[in-house]
């Protein structure tokens, strides 16, 4: 168990980096999608059973694919954008290992948490991820039908051609 | 199923912290070099994603699922946003004709 | 508020019209036409002499020795409570009778002799407002009203100097008036707040009554009475303020004749004279008092003796006359000194007036090496002028005589050294006025091409008025030797307190009145010999070889003196403050904070570059201070 977290760790560390690093956009995007089956695999790790679905659904199926068809629509190759200079690439880099030691000094003080209910490996399951959303999320759950409209609605306005 | 939550419970909490901890810096440090915007927006995602992990790990640990569907609610405002951000994209393409977000500096002083 | 003296209201017309003359012209100077502004001016002036008259018969028929008239609550702050009250008492009746008399003569003078200068409407807007603050100055009945009256003649007086503005040198005289008075002024102000606090009042009344109850000699009476003095005397050219009265001839004549000898000039006098309470109560002032009326009266008499210009001669005699009437004040004779301002004002103006008639008939000519023979040609004023050089020396029976001799008698009774010292000044006066007389109107006419004739009637009437007023208005005071009883003197009485004198024997003031006469007729007789029978006249380009005759001859070089001592430290002074500390220090202080804020802004202005990845940058910087500084907290 542990052996599989630190493979999943390492692939999903490893395919972040060359995200970062990688000039060519469809190859970001490759490497995005491996991140995110990295993901997938952690949550059945920790049982969250419909999470990973989704995740692999909504994440990988749609939204990464929404990405290619965009990189597709404009074209975009591996020569037109000149990189930042070296001083902005280093302070980046910088600033990004400042942030990782920040937060991790930060959770080194924790105290000592207790777990809240008994413990139960059943969370994950679909049955009780559905008693939780239609229970105390309903609201949430319409709301969100309302989010997906005007984002619908704001995602075509801005793909309109103006006449 | 107990060896399913003896396993849980074999993987010490601190670990997923620091790994979605390093998976943040990561695409932090993605979204502040990268010049392309798309790819900005998929350093956007990983940060999203590092959140994601790190509270479905303390639900599983907490045994709350309110965890679990509180990552459902990111995942589907994650998804909205995406939409509605590559749209915007288009539009940069068709304005400026390039997607460098240097290129975007008409709010200047 | 009025003091139980019927119809006494109509006092605030006195200085309220000239005012409005001032006003009036002031407003209207562009659009006036010749002769206008004179005459809207001296009308002014007129009126109010004639309610000044007015108010002497009010007084003197409702019986009472003095009134006051409150206008407005001035300044009342706390404890300190300063109406602006005007005080109508016989000594501010005499000078406001003078003042407006005189004044009004000297106004219709001008409408003649300014008649050809393009900023005349200018000019008799200045007379009013002058004559408007000089009112102020002797009416007040407190010292504050009597210093808004003595800043304005101050102002006046720099203003008329330099009436003819576009000649620098006349700036540079009415500046140096300015100067002096203000240097005068100082001391005068110290003393009004150390008798404000003193006496916690600046008002006549209250400080004089408060006054009685302190010891004579006292060191606080003493310093107050030396600070007013010191006012005084810059306004009275006294030494050593006293350089600027000669250099003042720069104005107009009018102006000097109003300004220098009748009125002006002899407001320290009326403010000694006035504050005569305190001045009984200091001795110590009262002997520095003298010492400082004898040397001027000594010292001007002498430069006088070798000036060449009519105006100069004119103008030291000034200075002498009032060094006399500084002697009076210092002898506690107030009322004899304030006699004598009145009978000066009247041959001093005629002096200058007739100066004036001559310059204009000589076309601008000051120089009297220059003139000479003018007695056939302009008869009036030769007599008006002999009348008023008679009067000066002290010649019975006109003015002087009276005035001047009062002052003698009083120093032969005090001190005979003093006695001495002023008779021999009256002496030196009187020659050098007749050898004025004799080098402007005797002889053979030295100018060539000149066509000298009487000045017109407007500038020949008030002459005349002024000679009569000089040969009579000794008669206003005749002793009680000639028969008189002394009105003048028993008629300042309820305001000026002078110091009484004793009883002399019959002969010794036949003596007095004797000894200067036969003197005087000497030293006529002396100047005569030089100046018309020998025609001894100074050549043009004549300059002393003896050294005392060039002591005399550069007026004792006080001017030089004080211009080393004074003004090139200060000059210094004010270069470097200038050069080194305004430009190298301050101004680039204040420079510098302009440049600062604006390179400031240059720099915040880089934190909005619009640039996206600067503001990502600039946003996850922040984040992590806010959560280092969660951290530390």
């Amino acid at each position: 168990m542990v052996f599989l977290f630190y493979i999943l760790s390492a692939v999903m560390i490893i395919s972040a980096l060359l995200i970062v690093f990688n000039r060519n956009p469809v190859n970001n995007v490759i490497f995005l999608i491996i991140c995110f089956i990295a993901m997938a695999g952690h949550y059945i790790l920790l049982n969250a059973q419909f999470l990973a679905v989704v995740h692999i659904i909504v994440y990988t199926g749609a939204i990464m694919v929404l990405f290619l068809f965009v990189i597709m629509l404009l074209n975009l190759n591996k020569a037109i954008i000149p990189h930042k200079s070296r001083a902005t690439r280093i302070a980046a880099v910088i600033t990004g290992g400042i942030f990782f030691l920040v937060l991790i000094a930060a959770t080194r003080q924790t105290i000592e948490i207790h777990p809240r209910y008994p413990f139960t490996s059943d969370i994950g399951l679909v049955k009780e991820v559905g008693q939780t959303l239609f229970h105390e999320f309903l609201l949430p759950f319409e709301m969100s039908s309302a989010l997906f409209i005007s984002a619908m609605v704001g995602a075509i306005m801005f793909g309109k051609k103006d006449h | 199923m107990k060896e399913v939550s003896s396993a849980i419970q074999l993987i010490p909490l601190d670990n997923y912290i620091m790994l979605s901890v390093a998976l943040f810096s990561i695409g932090l440090m993605g979204v502040l070099f990268r010049r392309n915007i798309i790819v900005v927006l998929m350093c956007l995602e990983l940060m999203f994603n590092s959140a994601n992990l790190l509270i479905t790990a303390f639900s599983a640990y907490h045994s709350d699922t309110s965890g679990q569907v509180f990552v459902f609610f990111i995942m589907i405002v994650a998804a909205a946003e995406v939409a509605v951000g590559l749209s915007i994209v288009i539009m940069m393409k068709r304005n400026v004709e390039s997607v460098d977000i240097n290129l975007l500096n008409r709010l200047r002083w | 508020m009025v003091d139980q003296v019927p119809n006494i209201d109509i006092a605030w017309f006195v200085p309220a019209l000239p005012l409005l003359g001032f006003l009036i012209t002031g407003m209207t100077y562009k659009r006036l036409k010749h002769n206008q502004s004179g005459i809207i001016a001296s009308t002014m002036v007129v009126l109010s002499f004639l309610v000044s008259t007015a108010l002497y018969f009010i007084l003197q028929s409702s019986g009472k020795d003095s009134a006051t008239l409150t206008l407005f609550n001035w300044i009342a702050i706390g404890k300190m409570n300063i109406p602006f009250a005007l005080l109508i008492d016989h000594l501010s009746l005499t000078m406001m009778l003078i003042i407006t008399g005189v004044g009004s003569l000297i106004h219709i003078y001008s409408i003649g002799y300014m008649h050809d200068d393009d900023r005349v409407n200018s000019f008799f807007a200045q007379m009013n407002l002058f004559t408007f603050s000089m009112l102020l100055l002797v009416m007040g009945a407190n010292y504050l009203v009597l210093f808004i009256g003595w800043e304005g003649v101050g102002l006046c007086s720099y203003l008329l100097i330099g009436f003819w503005f576009k000649n620098p040198a006349f700036n540079y005289a009415a500046r140096k008036a300015f100067v002096m008075n203000r240097i005068g002024d100082l001391g005068f102000i110290l003393g009004i707040i150390l008798l404000f606090f003193t006496f916690k009042s600046v008002t006549f009344s209250e400080v004089f009554s408060q006054a009685a109850s302190l010891q004579s000699g006292a060191p606080v009476i003493t310093l107050i009475t030396l600070f007013l003095l010191v006012g005084a005397v810059g306004k009275s050219a006294q030494i050593p303020l006293f350089t600027w009265l000669p250099d003042a001839m720069a104005g107009p004549t009018p102006v000097s004749a109003l300004i220098h000898a009748a009125t002006m000039v002899t407001a320290g006098i009326y403010m000694i004279a006035r504050s005569s309470i305190l001045y009984n109560l200091a001795p110590i002032t009262l002997n520095v008092i003298i010492v400082i009326g004898l040397a001027t009266a000594l010292i001007a008499a002498i430069i006088g003796l070798k000036q060449n210009d009519i105006k100069k001669v004119l103008a030291y005699s000034t200075v002498s006359q009032l060094g006399y009437m500084f002697i009076a004040l210092g002898l506690g004779a107030y009322s004899t000194a304030v006699f004598h301002v009145t009978t000066h004002a009247f041959f001093k103006a005629l002096l200058f007036l007739g100066a004036g008639s001559v310059i204009h008939a000589m076309g601008g000519e000051q120089d009297i090496r220059k003139m000479g023979g003018l007695r056939d040609k302009m008869p009036l004023t030769y007599f008006t002028f002999l009348a008023a050089t008679l009067a000066i020396s002290g010649i019975p029976p006109f003015s002087g005589f009276f005035s001047k001799d009062l002052i003698l008698s009083k120093a032969f009774e005090q001190n005979i050294v003093v006695y001495i010292l002023a008779l021999s000044g009256a002496l030196i006066t009187c020659y050098y006025m007749f050898r004025l007389l004799y080098l402007v109107f005797y002889g053979e006419q030295r100018l060539a091409g000149a066509h000298p004739h009487e000045s017109p009637r407007v500038m020949t009437i008030p002459l005349l008025i002024l000679s009569v007023l000089s040969v009579f208005g000794g008669f206003l005071n005749i002793p009680s030797i000639f028969g008189g009883d002394s009105k003048f003197m028993t008629f300042l009485q309820s305001a000026v307190f002078s110091k009484v004198s004793e009883e002399m024997t019959f002969s010794t003031e036949i003596g007095l009145i004797l000894i200067p006469l036969i003197l005087l007729s000497l030293v006529i007789w002396m100047a005569y010999q030089t100046f018309v029978k020998k025609a001894l006249i100074p050549s043009v380009d004549e300059k002393p070889i003896s050294y005392f005759g060039k002591l005399v001859y550069n007026k004792f070089y006080i001017d030089e003196i004080y211009s080393t001592i004074f003004e090139k430290p200060f000059g210094f002074l004010s270069d470097f403050f200038f050069n080194k500390v305004e430009n190298k220090v301050l101004d680039p202080v204040v420079d510098g904070i302009g440049f600062g804020t604006s390179r400031l802004g240059t720099m915040v202005r880089r934190l909005q570059p619009g640039n996206m990845s600067f503001y990502l940058f600039a946003m996850v910087a922040g984040i992590l201070l806010f959560i280092v500084f969660i951290l530390i907290i």
